[in-house]
């Protein structure tokens, strides 16, 4: 886009018109998000990351097994649990493109687990599959006569669920992504692909993929990045339990922060730097065009 | 009269639907049947209660336990931050789009860049180092370091969303504005709020939401019983092994309602104005 500017160009003007009324204006109005931004990013991110330049904290870091585990539950969640969730998305928006009345009142009510708060969801999840009074092992009891397993005491499984309640959490907004998507290709090409008699696969191969996918990309880096600031799931699902065994670096951080080691809680993040920064990267190019 | 080939593609469709209505309605719907339940039928693993009551909403609004007793404390807490948070991103993004897409400030473009910088940073990391800066201002526990740093986290995209929008206003406007001797706070308050009106609600319905769901930075920031907003509540139910589940259930379900309320009444807006922005491919 070029930038047509209709008040007077202001360098090639002497100091006092440079500081023309508009411009003065323009400092003025952007002056309190600059403040915001100066006392609440800045000076916390300098702060930490002078907390977090001792040598000996990654050293101390790389000795915890709390900390290798939780990068570890964290790849898991992002390689598999995203990518799966994306997959799932996809194929669903190509469900509830389908024009049907009742497809269209079920993508209403399919959008309220993004409308509702998460906290009361993930301990309506976290109390369903409590081993004693849980929902889940009475129906296996009434049904099989044996205890059920102690489904958040392990950490597997644990980790399995905080994931699946991140998926039941965000998978309607991407599917709405997706979907939009889906809408903006011409239905043209699929009629055209009727007549020469393409199957479904061959429709979704060469018409449907080719213009989502950098669409698909751009929603999977950009829920990775807001995935590995997701605390809510794990840390109200397993509390990080059995044993420290289910921890992201998200809930990590604030672990060592309620241990009041506050140069490890930083060192950590630190680490999730390498990861966190070409993704933000990547996205800035995208989204600054 | 439908073929058989309609009909096994409607059985398809039906066969896809049906798991994806279980699936998305079985938290919710777990969470409504304890609301409703005397405590005894809660735990009988049934599908409907045999005695539904709003016994459990009484106990709620009446502050009758142990775990409930700053309810509407909590509850305004929570009302007063969203709205004040709404209130404040608005202002704060409102001005800063303006001067950098209309007033085209130099070095505009480099703070947008710093606020989308600021928005893909996860919250959860920059929860650590606020909650520290917090300190050292001496706001923790006070409602004002949650409201600034939710207003943090909510600025950056609401300028972005906001700028994305004011760039399609056709500058015309402007010129014909200023020729008539408008000056750019004129030009602010009766050009550019009337037209950006669906954006803006629709920023000020973001950032709402946002603050009244936010649980990790309100548990951080805030402690004390009386000044913690609702979800943080909610979460300390978890304190005590013997909790009051269909107490808990009944709260989340109160504090769930106006927020889903909040984005159905606003749907079209929120689709129009914000998925349509999030993800620009």
């Amino acid at each position: 886009m070029t930038a047509i500017t209709y008040y007077p160009e202001p360098r090639s003007r002497p100091l006092a018109a440079r500081l023309s009324t508009p411009q003065v204006w323009g400092v003025v109005m952007l002056a309190p998000y600059l403040l915001v931004f100066l006392a609440f990013v800045v000076y916390p991110i300098s702060y930490g990351l002078w907390l977090a330049r001792h040598p000996a904290s990654y050293v101390a870091l790389y000795n915890d097994p709390v900390f290798l585990r939780a990068v570890v539950n964290t790849l898991i969640f992002l390689v598999i649990g995203i990518n799966f969730k994306m997959l799932v998305a996809l194929f669903l928006s190509g469900f509830f493109v389908q024009s049907r009345a009742w497809i269209r009142w079920l993508s209403v009510l399919f959008i309220l687990p993004w409308a509702v708060p998460s906290i009361p969801t993930i301990l309506s999840v976290r109390f369903m599959f409590n081993p004693e009074w849980g929902v889940i092992n009475n129906l296996i009891f009434k049904f099989t006569a044996e205890d059920g397993p102690n489904w958040l005491n392990d950490p597997a499984i644990g980790l399995t669920l905080a994931i699946l309640v991140h998926i039941w959490k965000s998978l309607p907004f991407w599917t709405l992504i997706l979907m939009t998507g889906r809408l903006a290709i011409s239905t043209d090409m699929f009629e055209a692909a009727d007549v020469d008699g393409a199957n479904w696969w061959q429709k979704f191969r060469y018409i449907t993929w080719p213009s989502m996918r950098t669409l698909y990309l751009t929603c999977t880096l950009l829920s990775m990045i807001w995935t590995l600031g997701d605390f809510n799931s794990v840390y109200l699902l397993t509390g990080g339990g059995p044993a420290d065994l289910t921890h992201v670096l998200s809930t990590l951080g604030i672990r060592y922060l309620r241990l009041d080691q506050l140069d490890l809680a930083m060192a950590s993040i630190v680490c999730a730097m390498p990861l966190v920064l070409p993704l933000v990267y990547f996205m800035m190019k995208r989204l600054s065009r | 009269m439908p073929t058989l080939r309609e009909i096994g593609n409607e059985a398809k469709l039906l066969l896809i639907g049906i798991p994806v209505l279980i699936w998305t309605l079985i938290p919710i719907y777990h969470m409504f049947l304890f609301a409703i339940s005397p405590k005894q039928d809660a735990f009988a693993g049934k599908l409907w209660p045999d005695h539904p009551t709003l016994q459990n909403f009484r106990v709620v609004f009446n502050q009758q336990h142990y775990f409930l007793r700053d309810f509407w404390a909590q509850f305004g807490n929570s009302v007063v931050i969203a709205v004040a948070v709404g209130a404040l991103t608005l202002v704060i993004a409102t001005s800063a789009a303006f001067a950098i897409s209309r007033l085209r400030i130099r070095g505009g473009r480099a703070v947008m860049n710093l606020a989308l910088f600021t928005y893909f940073i996860p919250a959860a990391f920059l929860a650590v180092p606020m909650y520290r800066t917090m300190g050292t201002y001496g706001l923790l526990n006070n409602h004002w370091s949650l409201i600034l740093a939710m207003v943090t986290i909510a600025s950056p995209y609401a300028i972005w969303v906001l700028k994305q929008a004011s760039d399609k206003l056709p500058l015309e406007l402007d010129e014909a504005a200023v020729m008539d001797g408008a000056t750019p706070l004129q030009l602010f308050r009766m050009v550019y709020l009337p037209l950006m009106l669906p954006s803006l609600v629709a920023v000020g319905t973001y950032a709402l939401l946002l603050a009244w769901n936010e649980y990790l930075y309100a548990f951080l920031l805030l402690s004390n019983d009386a000044d913690i907003t609702l979800p943080v509540a909610l979460g300390n139910f978890l304190a005590a092994d013997d909790s009051p589940w269909e107490l808990l259930m009944t709260t989340g379900f109160i504090y769930a309602l106006p927020p889903a309320a909040v984005y159905y009444a606003f749907r079209k807006y929120m689709v129009g104005g914000l998925t349509a922005g999030a993800v620009k491919s």
